[in-house]
């Protein structure tokens, strides 16, 4: 009982809400750099994941690549970055670097992974009816392959997107700022509404983006897959 | 931290002991949220396979809460039974159903449809059935999930190092490391649990090459 | 459970069972105006739903090869499927030696069944010897009688066990799972076997092969069969007996293949056997049923072996152009000269009767 009415006078709280320790300045830089660490995994690993696609050259890095996504702990990958990134900048390697550089290599599987599928999936009669008609390779790839392919790619940065959040949230025991912040600072000062009014906007943050993306994810499917344009 | 060296290997030395005791308490409180969340999973796929207007509210429901970033939902049960086993487990075995479950249905709804005409036709009572012929059937799919499970568990055991130092299997070391800015404790906690990670996914690949001999099996020369 | 000695079939041939828990021998298999209906709770007959049937009565001997033929939707696998109760009937009886199936309790009943689909439904997780073995294993025969017999039945259906009792049926081809199929079937020496296009599968070449393999065991065992399929030159090289079913699952016919073929019942039956129902009828009968006049030597005709179908012989007089052909007996001697005409004759005699066990 005492939970609720704590957390929502913290969350009510004008002071909250102002200034460089506020709700709305943890929350950008949580975005913020979830952003960036995204962007930076995708550019590297859609077009990888594309190019294995198509050729089918080094598929072995798919899943391989799957299976140590799977078996690495954001935990561990962010502490053992620390030592490393301490000896580029004594700073913001104890705070910034080791979540960011986790960050983006914990998105990169997910985004190469499903790049890959997405493309493999394609049916090959498609395309070598494609080749017959005297397609380029690289219009089958952007003309073809690529919308067919665009759900799965969406779900692969969806997962990413997901694990980037998550892992920024981590950090923030390493040091790292965002909305973390808050269930660090309410753990420290045994402040159970900083705590928990930490954990309802994680959350909620978390919840959104996994809905927006399955929002977009549906807008990206072409009508002609669609079950839905089914009569 | 310039000045030290990268490993002290007389503290490792010195400390194989507890070492030893935060592997085995990493193994057990994966264990626990593993055994208990595949009971729960087990009930929910059997519901979600009778009653098929169900399944897309279970897969809803436990992607919503795998989806919660664990720090929060571990520091949430803090507050609610502290520093506890407890704390920590609720939040691992909830995690777990995500994986679990849509494993499972899946694993049932692969055996083939003749099987069961044929094995109904041949005389098994339905329960012979589900225990002779679709059990042993759904079981690769089922090993793909406990697999995910254990690996995904292993990591998030990590994490509940910040309910206190009683917990945390090797992630103890990795947030004691950091805090004392001892980096042989860092590598400790951090290899060791990503090893584990990797030994329990090997382990589980080849319980499941074990237990359904027929996959492996090769195309006979002719 | 009775025990029962060693038992014989209705062609004298030992099914091989000593101290059996299921009843060996062949049973004899009746329907009583056997109705299935779907929806429309009153028990009145909806006709023209798909696998629906209507008031089936027919009868089947013991020992005998009964074929459900029909257009698809014409209900012959529901009516399959009500034998071993998989589906229950809307109204009337099945009757196994006399006793309504109803009255058995249903798991025993499909024990003492063999039971063959066209996906054959091998189980994939277990060996070839272990699937073969499925029925003996639930009614708790021992592992070595269970192995005994399951070995015996791969040689019957001419798949050396050695090489096949420990392969798994992703390793087989299309023909060697429908063998191993009738095999599982076999395997509990079941009076009824029930078999649903079990040869549908495979291409038809293999199919040739696995239909005249089935028939030479069905003259060592001897087994009441009730088999389904929508190929009507099937029917009549496997059937003894042929039961016609039109849409709506009523039974256009019933009578052994040369009566269907020489006399169908009504419009439907006759368009369902083809146009060429005479040719098919030659294919029923052999050189050795021809009379023929005897001649005198005669080079460069061909010559036809006693078995011989008139069918085969009337293609290759067609194509040969001569004035005949010779028939020749069993030790290769000419018997007399076969013609065209004389082939034709033969259609004109009364239908000949169903196939003898001997």
């Amino acid at each position: 009982m005492d939970l609720v009415t704590a957390t929502a006078q913290w969350l009510a709280d004008p002071a909250q809400w102002q200034g460089p320790n506020g709700i709305p300045a943890r929350l950008l830089e949580h975005l913020e750099l979830s952003g960036v660490s995204l962007v930076i995994a995708a550019l590297v690993a859609i077009p990888l994941g594309l190019w294995i696609g198509h050729t089918g050259r080094l598929s072995w890095l798919t899943v391989s690549s799957a299976n140590a996504w799977r078996a690495l702990p954001s935990f561990a990958v962010i502490g053992l970055l620390v030592p490393f990134t301490t000896r580029i900048d004594p700073t913001l390697g104890f705070t910034l670097y080791p979540t960011v550089v986790a960050m983006i290599v914990l998105a990169g599987p997910p985004i190469l992974v499903n790049s890959y599928e997405g493309i493999a999936g394609v049916d090959r009669d498609l395309v070598d009816a494609a080749r017959g008609m005297g397609m380029r390779e690289r219009q089958i790839l952007v003309g073809l392959e690529v919308p067919i392919a665009l759900p799965v790619i969406a779900t692969g940065i969806r997962l990413a997107a997901v694990q980037v959040i998550a892992t920024a949230t981590l950090g923030a025991i390493f040091g790292f700022g965002g909305l973390g912040r808050f269930i660090v600072l309410g753990d420290a000062n045994q402040d159970n509404g900083e705590l928990f009014g930490g954990v309802v906007l994680v959350a909620a943050l978390a919840l959104i983006t996994f809905g927006l993306f399955v929002l977009l994810e549906r807008r990206l499917v072409s009508p002609g897959l669609s079950s839905r344009t089914a009569s | 931290m310039s000045s030290e060296p990268l490993v002290r290997w007389d503290w490792l030395a010195a400390h194989l002991g507890p070492i030893a005791g935060r592997i085995e308490q990493h193994l057990y409180l994966t264990l626990i949220a593993v055994s208990v969340g595949f009971a729960i999973s087990f009930l929910l796929a059997t519901v979600a396979i009778r009653r098929r207007r169900l399944y897309p509210l279970i897969v809803v429901v436990t992607t919503g809460v795998y989806t919660i970033p664990s720090f929060a939902l571990f520091a949430a049960l803090i507050v609610f039974s502290g520093p506890s086993v407890l704390s920590a487990e609720v939040p691992l075995i909830m995690y777990t159903l995500v994986l679990f479950v849509p494993n499972i249905v899946a694993g049932f709804d692969a055996v083939p449809w003749d099987v069961l005409d044929s094995a109904d036709g041949m005389g098994y009572t339905p329960g012979q059935r589900w225990w002779h012929v679709e059990l042993p059937l759904a079981i690769p799919l089922v090993v793909a999930g406990l697999r995910l499970a254990t690996v995904s568990t292993i990591g998030l055991v990590t994490i509940t190092s910040i309910l206190g130092d009683s917990l945390g299997g090797l992630g103890y070391y990795i947030l004691d490391g950091y805090h004392r800015t001892f980096t042989t404790e860092i590598l400790v906690g951090g290899l060791l649990s990503i090893g584990l990670a990797v030994l329990a996914d090997l382990g589980l690949v080849l319980l499941q090459r074990v237990l359904t001999p027929w996959t492996t099996a090769r195309e006979a020369v002719r | 459970m009775e025990a029962a000695p060693l038992t014989t079939g209705p062609a004298g041939v030992e099914t091989g069972t000593t101290r059996s828990e299921v009843r060996s021998g062949a049973a004899s298999l009746e329907f009583r105006g056997v109705s299935k209906t779907y929806g429309s709770g009153s028990g009145a007959v909806v006709v023209g739903t798909p696998g629906a049937v209507n008031d089936l009565s027919f009868q089947v001997p013991a020992g005998a090869i009964c074929v459900l033929v029909g257009p698809s939707g014409c209900g012959k696998t529901t009516t399959l499927k009500m034998v071993n109760r998989l589906i229950e009937p809307s109204a009337g009886q099945i009757l196994l030696d006399g006793v309504d199936v109803q009255t058995e309790d249903v798991t025993a009943l499909r024990r003492r069944i063999g039971y063959v689909i066209q996906q054959v439904g091998l189980f994939p997780h277990l060996t070839v010897g272990r699937n073969v073995a499925v029925v003996p294993a639930l009614v708790g025969w021992s592992k070595a009688r269970q192995r005994a017999r399951s070995d015996e039945l791969l040689s019957l259906v001419g798949l050396e066990p050695e090489r096949y009792r420990n392969r798994y049926p992703a390793q087989l081809s299309g023909g060697e799972r429908q063998r191993v199929g009738v095999a599982r079937a076999l395997a509990a020496d079941p009076p009824l076997m029930l078999m649903d296009e079990p040869f549908a599968a495979v291409d038809p070449i293999a199919r040739e092969g696995l239909q005249d393999e089935f028939l030479r065991l069905q003259k060592e065992l001897a087994k009441t069969i009730l088999f389904v399929t929508h190929d009507v030159d099937e029917a009549i090289k496997m059937g003894d007996l042929i039961a016609v079913l039109a849409e709506g699952g009523r039974l256009a016919q019933f009578g052994p293949p040369d009566e269907i073929l020489s006399h169908p019942a009504s419009d439907f039956v006759a368009r369902f056997v083809g146009e060429d129902r005479g040719l098919k009828r030659l294919s029923l009968r052999t050189v050795a049923d021809l009379k023929v006049e005897p001649i005198g030597p005669a080079d460069g005709l061909p010559t036809f072996t006693p078995a011989t179908k008139l069918r085969d012989a009337l293609s290759i007089l067609l194509v040969a152009d001569t004035r005949g052909g010779i028939a020749l007996d069993e030790a290769g001697r000419p018997r007399g000269l076969v013609t065209v005409d004389n082939i034709a004759s033969a259609l004109a005699d009364e239908p000949a009767n169903p196939r003898t066990r001997e």
